[in-house]
């Protein structure tokens, strides 16, 4: 049985309907329930919502076999897993962005607000650019209009709300999209398992 | 060895059959202080696994650090003794930081070292004391095998400097064909660059499944020696009891600054991350200063908590 870490959401909805599709179904998932884990022994595999952020941890724990996570959480906590397949769903990037107008002044240190601490000092370690990184852990937007920061590394997806907040992107960082991930040690216990579903997900990404 | 289980739990149980495996081979105990200079650690930082060191002052002014690692401190405390080979085992604490939420942890680990005249049978005997020493631990155990001279001679051929080379191998230890395929495209390589790479990494299984392939992928591609000190390895474990646990994976990979040649993880069911790892690295003897060759690999005893002495995890 292969245990499947899936992100609660829109997003994990999404990424179900494509295990589903390529043989791993388990209707019961999406009925109205308050179950937590469900299973289809039948296909093999056994799935549970859990915050997208911590889909990582299930799978580098050893909880989950696999999961679906997004680059920008893999880029920020560095899990030790396996990234088999780029999904090409959920995408997006992350980028920084600053009030319109704005103009970097060098002779200053520059203010980063950022729930992605890890990812904005690599971004400006590799330019040699002294920031303050101001950690915060939602509403991002608001911390240049409100003076905290002078610029701010999110994730943008359409970039409405940057320009309702009059913020645009200056630079792009990485392109990011959801990733089938696996634990380490599980890939050598199951490895037929896992190269089964692989390569039925590979179908379903090139079909899309 | 007669191991009284009333008053040892599993971890100390397997270390000090550990230490009586390698005795029976002909390692001796090596012991190291608590301690040692810091600038030994800040000059090779890349070859720890964690980051960060404990560091103090002692009374006569010197940094001093509790010790992220053992290997380091052998070598700086052996000497070239061209002709000879020495063999050490050690089981002591180390002081590294387990995550960034957890902070420092004591870690204990037991593991052995070969330095001086590495031969083709001291790297064979290491791979089997492995093997073995998984086989202690649980009888549900992979050991998988790579070489970083064949993975070297496939990166290199596409890596346009050190920061995408280490990009590279990053995404071969993540087994992550599309993170190859974006930094080729990145840094201009054209369409299919990355193909042989990509052949490469694919290729994990047992060494009867994939040694074949390797041998001529290699040869295409400038690594036949490699692949033959490889085949080699891997072909002297056959017919071991071992046979069946072996696989050839090219994502057990280190720090190419450091090891060459053959490196090696180990895994046994139930336990979410790697328990042992090794590897030859004559690089990191070279700017050490000596000239002589070295292997070892160590197991991380505190991996094998939930282990119960049938082998099994403890849920």
């Amino acid at each position: 049985m292969l245990n499947v870490a899936l992100p609660k959401g829109r997003l994990g909805e999404k990424v179900y309907a494509m295990f589903e599709k390529a043989g791993f179904p388990c209707p019961s998932l999406l009925e109205n329930s308050r179950k937590l884990i469900f299973d289809n022994e039948e296909a093999g595999v056994r799935y549970f919502w859990v915050k997208p952020s911590d889909v990582a941890i299930y799978v580098e724990r050893g909880a989950a076999d696999i999961g679906v996570a997004g680059k920008d959480i893999l880029l920020e906590y560095r899990p030790e897993v396996y990234e088999l397949l780029d999904l090409d769903v959920g995408k997006c990037r992350m980028a920084v962005a600053a009030p319109e107008g704005f103009r970097d002044n060098l002779n200053r240190t520059l203010r980063v607000a950022t729930k992605f601490s890890r990812i904005a000092r690599n971004h400006y370690a590799t330019r040699g650019r002294d920031i303050d990184i101001i950690h915060l852990n939602g509403s991002i937007e608001i911390a240049p209009i409100l003076g905290l920061s002078d610029v701010i590394v999110d994730i943008v997806e359409t970039g409405t709300t940057l320009r309702e907040n009059h913020l645009e992107v200056i630079e792009t960082i990485v392109p990011i999209s959801a990733r089938l991930i696996a634990n380490k040690s599980g890939f050598k216990f199951k490895t037929e398992q896992i190269e089964h579903l692989l390569e039925e997900m590979r179908k379903e990404v090139a079909q899309k | 060895m007669q191991i009284n289980d009333r008053v040892m739990d599993s971890q100390e149980r397997i270390g000090f059959l550990l230490r009586d495996l390698y005795a029976g081979y002909g390692y001796s105990r090596y012991r190291m202080s608590k301690f040692e200079e810091y600038d030994l650690y800040s000059r090779n930082k890349d070859f720890l696994f964690s980051e960060g060191v404990i560091t103090f002052t002692d009374i006569n002014g010197r940094l001093m650090a509790l010790k992220p690692d053992v290997t380091l401190s052998i070598i700086k405390n052996g000497r070239d003794l061209p002709g000879t080979l020495q063999k050490m085992y050690y089981h002591e604490n180390v002081y590294r930081v387990a995550s960034a939420e957890d902070g420092f942890r004591e870690q204990t680990q037991v593991g052995l070292e070969c330095m001086g005249d590495v031969d083709n049978a001291c790297v064979t005997e290491v791979l089997k004391l492995a093997a073995e020493s998984l086989n202690l631990c649980s009888p549900d155990y992979v050991l998988e095998i790579s070489h970083l001279g064949i993975l070297g001679a496939f990166v290199d051929a596409i890596a346009s400097g050190d920061p995408m080379r280490d990009a590279l191998l990053q995404c071969v230890t993540e087994k992550n064909p599309h993170g190859i395929r974006l930094l080729c495209r990145e840094n201009g390589m054209a369409e299919g660059a990355e193909e042989p790479l990509l052949r490469l990494m694919a290729l994990y299984g047992s060494p009867k499944t994939v040694m074949p392939k390797i041998r001529e992928l290699a040869e295409e591609n400038g690594a036949a020696e490699y692949a033959a000190e490889l085949g080699q390895a891997v072909a002297a474990l056959a017919g071991s009891e071992a046979t069946d646990r072996i696989r050839i994976d090219f994502s057990a990979s280190g720090d190419t600054k450091y090891y060459n040649g053959i490196a090696f993880k180990g895994f046994i069911s139930g336990i979410p991350g790697s328990v042992l790892s090794g590897g030859q690295y004559d690089r990191l003897m070279r700017r050490m200063g000596r000239k002589d060759r070295a292997i070892g690999f160590a197991v991380f005893l505190n991996m094998l908590e939930r282990l119960t002495e049938g082998g099994r995890t403890d849920a």
